[in-house]
């Protein structure tokens, strides 16, 4: 079993560079060994990988493998009681167990979350929040960054409470509002799941567009989800990485037994392709 | 549009001519009070023994119409039937009967079970709760060897389950006291894909096994695909389709159940760069 795997571009690599391409070629996120214990017991163990600007990489695994844990490490919002060694280093600032409000500008993480209702406050108004987060945006501003995600009336919005808008409408605000940060990492913690196809399809291509200019963490369960936007995948399972591969490779020859049965169940849980087809679905 | 509706000789549920609006929060305190219509004269049947798939998209009504389904909300208009007698008016009594008969699976297992109760105390909470009269414990383990568990899980708090455990605990648990009808509410949306192949595969046998009918509401049409044989499609508050999913999928007649189709995720052949 792969226990630590370094799928990027290594510092050996980097001999000979000038200083300024190597800070070039410094990835965006960096973790090196991250190990994490919840009371005692050992939830992430040993895991490293590396993401460099433009990427979008996706981080797979069954529900309970510790995915969502290592995002919210290097978020900095780990639960309470944690205990955590190994680096994080989020444009060469290392932030391992630093929470974002102590983190230097360069070490802040754009973060999506997977519950849009609770990452938005229930009791203000759509508009108020959006004049809280971007104080100095002018009107034109907020509309375009709106427009930007497909949500462009905003007399109608503003008026609006979160739970008065739909799950794929607050996830796509959610989105914009983390497009508005100037981090150059953007973590998404399953933000497709529980949305219906068609909402997942325009989340989707938001996130396509908001990670054009930065390095995507894509955090999910689902593999059909991640193939649409990812090219590099990173395979957990009870803590550990067991496989990172580009998404090609892993879809076409899936190494661990782990990344075998994802692969073919998300074969075998295709529409039979003759009615996929007659349906206009590409298979 | 209209829905056609899917003719069954002794439908065990049915909703007539069934109207549900929502008062939205007032701008201000003058303001008029707005009405958002959830949905209005829906009617629909289902048979006892039908696997029914529910689809749409997010804010379609479907949460909206499950909660009717369950008699936890009452329609503001219409009539809800369960084997021909009417549910709404209906007292505490046939309520709680009717809530006995039709059970629930809910979407995400971890946050409805107790994280502090155990698997046991779980699987046995309704079978005391509506007093059951045979042996409860060996009707625990019953049910637990029917999903799957092995009974060695009794003691195990719910916080310390899988993902896939807490979903086969909250079956067991729909399953302890024998209903009639399940109704599941996006059961494998938090799972990953050889999981949702499980929990499909489970749900196919403990229907058979049992004789029960299931109504799932799923954003998985591939999963409604394999396990239902009739799909009921909404969108903004009316059912668009109501035939058998195989004609649906091979034929969708509305634009909207196109567009659904069409946004299934697939495994790319060539992966975007």
């Amino acid at each position: 079993m792969l226990s630590h795997i370094k799928w990027s571009m290594t510092m050996s690599g980097l001999k000979g560079m000038t200083a300024e391409k190597a800070k070039k070629c410094e990835p965006v996120l960096a973790v090196e060994g991250l190990t994490l214990w919840i009371a005692g017991e050992k939830r992430i163990s040993d895991v490293s990988f590396r993401i460099h600007a433009g990427e979008r990489v996706c981080l797979l695994g069954a529900s309970g493998c510790g995915k969502s844990l290592t995002a919210k490490t290097i978020t900095g919002t780990p639960p309470p009681g944690v205990r955590i060694s190994g680096s994080i280093r989020v444009n060469g600032v290392e932030v391992c167990g630093k929470h974002p409000v102590v983190r230097p500008q360069a070490g802040r993480v754009a973060t999506v979350f997977q519950d849009s209702s609770t990452a938005l406050n229930p009791l203000m108004t759509l508009g108020k929040q959006l004049r809280l987060a971007l104080p100095a945006a002018c009107d034109g501003e907020i509309t375009a960054m709106l427009e930007a995600v497909g949500l462009g009336d905003i007399p109608r919005f503003a008026a609006r409470y979160p739970a008065e808008l739909s799950g794929g409408q607050r996830q796509r605000l959610c989105i914009a509002l983390a497009m508005q940060s100037s981090s150059s990492l953007l973590v998404a913690d399953e933000p497709t799941t529980a949305l219906d196809v068609l909402t997942q399809q325009s989340v989707v291509d938001v996130m396509r567009k908001a990670s054009e200019a930065r390095a995507l963490l894509f955090i999910t369960h689902d593999i059909t989800v991640a193939a649409q936007l990812c090219q590099h995948a990173l395979v957990m399972e009870n803590g550990r990485l067991v496989e990172s591969a580009s998404m090609a490779q892993l879809l076409s020859q899936p190494q661990h037994p782990y990344t075998q049965r994802l692969v073919q169940a998300a074969k075998q849980a295709a529409l039979p392709s003759q009615i996929a087809s007659l349906c206009g679905v590409a298979v | 549009m209209s829905p056609s509706l899917h003719l069954v000789t002794e439908p065990f549920l049915h909703l007539h001519n069934v109207s549900r609006h929502l008062s939205l929060p007032r701008a201000f305190w003058r303001a008029p009070v707005e009405r958002n219509v959830l949905f209005s004269h829906l009617s629909l049947s289902i048979g006892r023994h039908e696997r029914i798939g529910l689809v749409g998209t997010s804010g379609c009504g479907k949460s909206s119409l499950l909660k009717i389904l369950l008699a936890m909300d009452a329609p503001d208009s219409g009539e809800v039937f369960c084997d021909g007698v009417q549910l709404r008016p209906g007292s505490a009594r046939s309520l709680r009967e009717y809530r006995r008969r039709v059970q629930y699976i809910p979407q995400d297992p971890a946050s409805s079970l107790p994280p502090g109760h155990t698997v046991g105390q779980i699987v046995a909470g309704p079978l005391k709760h509506l007093g059951y009269n045979g042996e409860i414990w060996s009707r625990v383990r019953e049910v637990l060897a029917q999903v799957g568990l092995n009974e060695t899980l009794l003691q195990r708090k719910a916080g310390a389950l899988s993902g896939g455990q807490a979903q086969r605990v909250a079956i067991a648990r729909a399953l302890a006291i024998s209903p009639e009808f399940l109704i599941a509410d996006e059961p494998v949306s938090g799972l990953d894909l050889p999981l949702r192949a499980q929990i499909r595969q489970l749900l196919q046998q403990v229907t058979q096994q049992n004789g029960m009918g299931l109504l799932m509401v799923t954003h998985d049409i591939s999963m409604a695909a394999g396990l239902c044989e009739r799909l009921l499609v909404m969108h903004a508050g009316q059912i668009i389709e109501d035939r058998a999913t195989q004609d649906i999928l091979r034929l969708p007649h509305h634009p909207h159940t196109r567009q659904l189709l069409q946004a299934i995720p697939h495994l790319p052949l060539t992966v975007n760069g």
